[in-house]
């Protein structure tokens, strides 16, 4: 599948800039993004569930250039909302999507091999990840270290592609059931606000969350930074890095289509996808909305009716 | 003086302009009595309130917040309040996973000339608020900070 992807991409290659996809980066198990400008460079894709990252992160900052980008399931829906907020052109955008089996998580590796830097061979076949660190040699099945979105994930193919490779998935689940959601909602409300200020705290205001979220496009004009207004001190206290990831939140709901990339790319782990989940669990039961399905639709939230279908009026 | 017993609690009011800041006035001018917790912000509209203003109330230091405009199709720009319901809506449901509840925050209607209905949310807010009881402060430094400074002075 991987060879037939490459043949796609090398045909389409000379009407294109350049097509971003993935690469092996610094040792087998961690994967780079990867920008094929000639047709040895496309002989470097790699496919597989190492591919971890978000590209569509790339295109705002592309626009007005023809380039092609490979997807998984989830990124193709960043794509397909970037394009409803008309951040890309559709006619500059090259898409190549395949079938995703599920991408892991480094982390939860990390976890099984211990924080090693000699990564000696990695192998993937059928469900199994083989890692060979410092000797010793690691056989995971993808279900244990996958990232935690792709255990509700309802779309492993491309939801608009120009070139699909591959046999279509069936997808994990049909209906996103929140559950990990609900899990964190048993415990008390004072037990969550305790959890957040220990997690918070972690917080080191590296903006990684951030720079990582293929739908965060102010770039050089965004909140965190700006003095007027002054929505955020410089302060390493927790009240500003929980309001950071509030604005963050907030500034995504009815766009963010869980793609996880902000929790990926926390160097401390703090799962700030959650408030993410609850924003589109909102939505969701709200408006009966998915972000990033479909490209011509309107975002609930730029939009209303005078008698709302599923908000109660108070009684007071 | 407070109608309520006992400790006053930090009540933001977001109102708009043209119908609850009039409400308010209204009922000010009717002399009815209202808990004195509620601190009001006038904004032109509730299509103005950004989620966000109720998300930094609560972080400095509100224990509740409530949000009051025009009636639905009463609103002075046409639609400012269609648009202000919906985005008000998704973020009472969001709080809950900060760890802070839902009945911390509501949002209402009411018009110019309701003074009565004006005493009736702000009485009835206050309680509901009363009852949560104040919400515990997100400290502005870090908690090793915050645990440093709190054995130095006991």
């Amino acid at each position: 599948m991987l060879e037939q992807l490459k043949d796609t991409i090398k045909k389409a290659l000379p009407e294109l800039d350049f097509v971003i996809g993935w690469g092996m980066g610094f040792d087998a198990l961690h994967a780079t993004p990867l920008f094929m400008y000639e047709p040895e460079d496309v002989d470097k894709l790699v496919w597989g569930p190492l591919n971890v990252h978000n590209l569509a992160t790339y295109l705002p900052a592309l626009k007005g250039r023809k380039v092609g980008i490979v997807v998984k399931g989830c990124d193709s829906r960043s794509v397909a909302e970037l394009l409803q907020e008309n951040l890309i052109n559709r006619e500059d955008v090259v898409i190549f999507g395949a079938p995703c089996r599920g991408t892991v998580s480094l982390t939860k590796i990390r976890k099984v091999i211990g924080n090693t830097g000699l990564i000696e061979d990695v192998n993937y076949a059928d469900g199994t990840l083989t890692v060979k660190a410092e000797g010793a040699s690691h056989e995971m099945a993808l279900k244990d270290i996958r990232a935690d979105k792709c255990g509700y994930c309802r779309f492993p193919n491309a939801v608009l592609s120009d070139h699909f490779v591959g046999e279509k998935r069936a997808p994990q689940v049909e209906e996103d059931t929140f559950e990990d959601l609900a899990e964190f909602e048993s415990q008390p409300f004072e037990e969550r606000r305790d959890f957040w200020m220990k997690e918070m705290d972690r917080c080191i205001r590296c903006y990684a969350c951030r720079n990582a979220c293929p739908l965060c496009v102010c770039r050089d004009h965004c909140v965190a930074q700006s003095r007027d207004p002054h929505w955020l001190s410089q302060q390493d206290g927790v009240r500003d890095k929980f309001m950071f990831q509030i604005i963050h939140a907030t500034h995504l709901a009815g766009r963010c289509t869980t793609c996880g990339e902000c929790e990926r790319a926390c160097p401390v782990d703090i799962p700030v996808l959650l408030f993410k989940r609850k924003f589109t669990k909102a939505i969701k039961d709200t408006f009966d909305y998915d972000a990033g399905l479909d490209p011509e639709a309107t975002p609930p939230l730029l939009a209303f009716k005078a008698n709302e279908d599923n908000i109660k009026e108070k009684e007071w | 003086m407070p109608v309520l017993e006992g400790r006053e609690l930090r009540i933001i009011g977001f109102l708009c302009n043209w119908c609850s800041y009039g409400g308010a006035d209204t009922a000010g001018v009717a002399r009815f009595d209202q808990p004195t917790d509620l601190r009001i912000i006038r904004v032109p509209c509730s299509g103005r309130i950004d989620p966000l203003f109720v998300a930094k109330a609560f972080m400095n230091g509100a224990d509740g917040v409530l949000v009051s405009g025009c009636h639905p199709r009463d609103c002075h720009y046409a639609e400012g309040n269609f648009y202000a319901r919906r985005r008000l809506e998704v973020f009472k449901n969001f709080i809950s996973v900060l760890g802070i509840e839902p009945e911390r925050f509501e949002y209402t209607w009411v018009s110019a000339s309701e003074g009565q209905r004006w005493q009736e949310v702000v009485t009835k807010f206050t309680n509901q608020v009363h009852t949560l009881g104040p919400l515990a402060p997100v400290p502005e430094i870090s908690l090793d900070r915050l645990a440093a400074t709190e054995t130095a002075q006991p």
